[in-house]
């Protein structure tokens, strides 16, 4: 149990009237990528929300190490450790690179040797970093937001589909980034896209309707043409 | 029905009886209001019942905008005033004729339509809440001009006028042998009668549009913008053209009210018509009957019409009684009965948004 | 094209103040009134920058359209007053520190006021309705209107004269121009505000939350930060903003009534609107195109004055919907 950093317990989420998790359950293991693919509208946003506090389970139990975080505060599951990326990359676009960056350190000061890597991951960040982040360019954004996220050495890092609407070269950018963030720190991240997701990932699951349809290593289902086609033909029709 | 039933009832069963017993309510309140003049002879509850008539369609016609379309405007005493103001200049300066009337009250009507379509076009595009303070400056504005320009309104004083022969109180209708007034049940049939009978029937051919409207193809996109307004612009609604259309609806039925009520009172004043505690009274009675409901309206006008008067006597009794007590009866005096409808108002909002008819019709509380 | 740009260079919008003192001239015809009307609208417009610039903020950052910002405003005059009138030894008195003593003491007062019933108002009638705008506008003028009986059974209905201290009294004379002390006074006041509020908002790292939180709440919460805790700050600092304004007003107008909180609560809307929702610059820029063009107005056509911040409005609202410097278009 203790080398899970991350488990969900058969979570239960409604919106509004919808019921949207239909009793998901994921054991997240320390270290590296762990993958949760399914196609548009299967709750993969959802779980994330689910787990960032943003919106409330009805029933189940989410635990990060020791801590039941199922009813705490978002922002007390932060300041536990845990960062989130959102789909839209919540970029404070009135505020400069550095105002973003700021914000996304505890106490307001940057570490020196975080933000040297951080520009070596990401030379727009250093570029750009006294200009208003509007003015950014959508992979720069998510360059942006993926650096808040590492900004500070964190537990573990909820990212929502990076690639979305990034051009392939950008995209091969952010492989070589998610290798480097991953060697010493958890990193759940939610794709659509199974060729990024499978040059990444350790571990998979995979969501679809409100419910994990399996889970496993990303080898395994990798080298499994099969188990490919009946789980993710819905996820690879969504790549075209 | 017994309120027995009424708690143990299954939803379906709870909202039939509730319908029913709105629907009852409206009905009493139609026939009670069909034959007040015979049923109710002083003077005072003649004025309370035509007043009521007037009120109830203003309501209903706010009610378009807020319960029906979720937008809050505080220009509705705006275009009520422009209905009353135009047919109270052309009385008083053309003379009591029913062409005055017809003058006057579409001059105010058209004045009105400008208005809306140029405030709805200009901030229903943006936030909502835009809105509510565009309308309200709007609306102050207008009530400045009414007072500021006393060459045409007579500013604070406001317009006393006559009214055509046929609904003035000196008018004989019906004559017996001797050539006098004749009585009907103990009510004398003269231009009083008439005029009364004017504004009800009116008020109910206004009403019984409304009900058309809210039930028409426009009813159902408007309450399809309201749940859920980017799905209804993502389905192909042009949400902005169909609020400012609303708008103007409700404009439009709010001056034809205003025509109504300065053809009864024979005075317009800023107080009568475009000041802003007329304005809270829509609002009142509109959430304590129940927004996006047409019944809601009757019984949200009728209760505060009631409590107006009612509310008042029982304050100032209150007030003698707790005499001794420090601020106490300052709080309990009738002229701050407001106080407390506004307390009664915030618990409404918080408790039973839907109101009187909206909580007894609902289907189950979600 | 060009025009435009150099324009912008020098201040874009900034300068419409300016351009509109400039075209008022000629139309007053006299230097001095125009001098007069110019200081006076400008004290205006600072005194309501001070009720706007709170509702304007809460709005950017709370998404919530507070109706009882009136009642803030008229309590703020009323305690002033009382306070001004409790103290009405020191305000005769020959010592400007004891003048001013006075003066702090009435807009402290009022101040104190503020934060208190803006904790009260965040935490009891607001928070309940947060993201239900409809209800939120109906509970906030529930407030209002029992706000205003409240203060008619305190002060009664018969308007309250207000004293003002010995040292803001009278006028200073240059050449043919005559400037009233306390509007004067009005001015630097609002000034020193509007640079404390803008170092504040620019500066520091609260500042930098609540510029954070205009834009996306969400992920300042997904930061790591309590966001209702900025709200509440946000909300008393409003509130204590408006009753100060309220509290200004009062030494200003020298007579005041019950109806004074709903009358200015409409400036304060199409301040708002002019200058665009969540940005303190846009309250600034709005109050004082607001207060100068209202006292230029009343001055060429007396009647229209608040009829001329209606067009005004209108006409921006035309040409810009958002406002002149809104910090939210969505």
């Amino acid at each position: 149990m203790s080398d899970y950093i991350l488990r969900l317990d058969d979570v239960h989420t409604d919106i509004g009237q919808y019921h949207i998790l239909h009793g998901v359950s994921l054991n997240v293991p320390e270290g590296g990528v762990y993958v949760l693919l399914g196609r548009n509208g299967a709750g993969k946003t959802t779980t994330l929300r689910t787990i960032m506090g943003l919106w409330r389970a009805r029933k189940g139990a989410i635990v990060f190490r020791h801590h039941d975080i199922t009813t705490l505060h978002t922002s007390a599951i932060a300041r536990l450790g845990i960062a989130y990326v959102p789909e839209n990359m919540g970029i404070f676009g009135r505020l400069t690179v550095e105002e973003n960056m700021r914000l996304a350190s505890t106490t307001g000061r940057f570490d020196e040797t975080r933000l040297k890597r951080i520009h070596a991951l990401f030379p727009a960040i250093e570029r750009f970093w006294d200009k208003p982040a509007w003015s950014l360019s959508g992979g720069q954004k998510q360059m942006l937001a993926i650096s808040r996220a590492i900004i500070e050495p964190r537990q573990l890092i909820l990212i929502d589909e990076p690639t979305k609407g990034l051009a392939p070269a950008i995209i091969r950018a952010m492989i070589d980034a998610f290798r480097e963030i991953a060697a010493d720190t958890t990193i759940l991240l939610v794709e659509q896209n199974f060729l990024f997701a499978r040059s990444l990932g350790s571990n998979v699951s995979v969501i679809d309707d409100g419910r994990i349809a399996h889970s496993g290593g990303m080898a395994e289902l990798a080298a499994d043409s099969a188990l490919q086609t009946r789980l993710l033909s819905l996820s690879l029709d969504a790549h075209q | 029905m017994t309120d027995t039933a009424l708690v143990s009832a299954p939803p379906a069963d709870r909202a039939r009886t509730g319908r029913l017993v709105v629907t009852v309510a409206v009905g009493l309140v139609g026939l009670a209001l069909l034959l007040a003049p015979f049923l109710f002879q002083d003077v005072r509850a003649g004025q309370v019942a035509a007043r009521i008539c007037i009120f109830i369609v203003l309501v209903a016609s706010y009610d378009l905008l807020i319960g029906y379309t979720g937008i809050v405007s505080f220009a509705h005493t705006m275009f009520f005033g422009l209905g009353a103001y135009g047919t109270a200049i052309a009385l008083k300066n053309i003379g009591p004729s029913w062409g005055a009337i017809a003058l006057g009250g579409s001059a105010g009507v058209a004045v009105a339509i400008v208005l809306a379509a140029l405030i709805g076009v200009l901030s229903l595009r943006v936030k909502a809440i835009f809105f509510a303070m565009v309308t309200l400056a709007a609306a102050s504005v207008m009530l400045v001009l009414a007072s500021q320009l006393s060459a045409i309104t007579n500013g604070e004083d406001g317009l006393v006028y006559s009214i055509p022969k046929l609904l003035s109180p000196a008018t004989p209708l019906l004559t017996d042998a001797d050539g006098k007034v004749l009585k009907v049940f103990g009510v004398s049939m003269n231009g009083r009668i008439a005029a009364y009978y004017f504004v009800f029937f009116a008020c109910l051919g206004l009403f019984w549009l409304m009900t058309r409207i809210v039930r028409s193809p426009l009813g159902t996109v408007l309450q399809a913008i309201r749940e859920n307004e980017l799905r209804a612009e993502a389905i192909g609604y042009r949400v902005v053209a169909y609020r400012t259309a609303v708008f103007v609806i409700a404009a439009t039925i709010a001056a034809l009210a205003g025509i109504l009520w300065a053809v009864w009172l024979r005075y317009t004043g800023p107080d009568t018509t475009l000041s802003f505690a007329i304005m809270i009274d829509i609002l009142l009675m509109v959430v304590i009957g129940g927004m996006g409901t047409m019944a809601g309206a009757v019984i949200g006008v009728v209760l505060m019409s009631l409590a107006q008067f009612y509310l008042k006597d029982l304050m100032a009794a209150a007030a003698a009684a707790t005499a001794p007590v420090p601020l106490l009866p300052h709080l309990l005096e009738p002229d701050r009965w407001l106080l407390w409808l506004g307390l009664l108002f915030i618990l409404l909002v918080y408790f039973f948004p839907s109101g009187i008819a909206g909580t007894l019709m609902k289907k189950d509380a979600h | 094209m060009k025009t435009g740009m150099t324009l912008e260079r020098l201040g874009g919008v900034n300068l419409l103040p300016i351009a509109l003192m400039i075209v008022a001239l000629p139309l007053i015809g006299s230097f001095s009134s125009w001098a007069t009307l110019t200081v006076a609208g400008l004290a205006m417009g600072m005194m309501i920058f001070l009720m706007a610039s709170g509702l304007s903020l809460v709005f950017g950052l709370m998404d919530v359209l507070n109706f009882g910002h009136s009642a803030f405003i008229s309590f703020g005059a009323f305690i002033a007053a009382t306070v001004l009138a409790a103290l009405a030894a020191w305000m005769r008195a020959d010592s400007v520190t004891l003048n001013f003593l006075a003066l702090f003491a009435a807009i402290g007062a009022a101040a104190l006021f503020g934060l208190v019933a803006g904790w009260f108002f965040e935490r009891v009638i607001v928070r309940p309705v947060y993201r239900d705008h409809l209800r939120q506008i109906l509970i906030t003028i529930g407030a209002l209107i029992i706000a205003e009986q409240l203060l008619l059974a305190i002060w009664g209905g018969s308007p309250l004269p207000v004293a003002r201290p010995a040292i803001l009294e009278g006028s200073i004379i240059l050449g043919d121009v005559a400037i009233e002390v306390y509007r004067i006074f009005a001015f630097f006041l609002g000034l020193t505000v509007f640079v404390a509020l803008y170092l504040t908002l620019n500066r520091t790292r609260i500042g930098l939350l609540i510029r954070a939180g205009v834009e996306n709440r969400e992920m300042v919460e997904s930061l790591g930060f309590r966001i209702d805790r900025l709200f509440i700050a946000v909300f008393m600092a409003g509130s204590a903003l408006a009753a100060m304004g309220g509290a200004m007003w009062a030494g200003y107008q020298g007579l005041i009534s019950a109806s004074l909180g709903g009358e200015l609560l409409v400036l304060v809307f199409i301040v708002v609107i002019i200058g665009g929702l969540g940005s303190i610059e846009g309250s600034l820029l709005g109050a004082l195109m607001v207060g100068l063009m209202g006292n230029y107005v009343a001055f060429i056509f007396p009647k229209l004055a608040l009829a001329s911040n209606m067009l005004l409005m209108l006409a921006i609202l035309l040409w810009r919907p958002w406002g002149l410097r809104p910090a939210i278009t969505h």
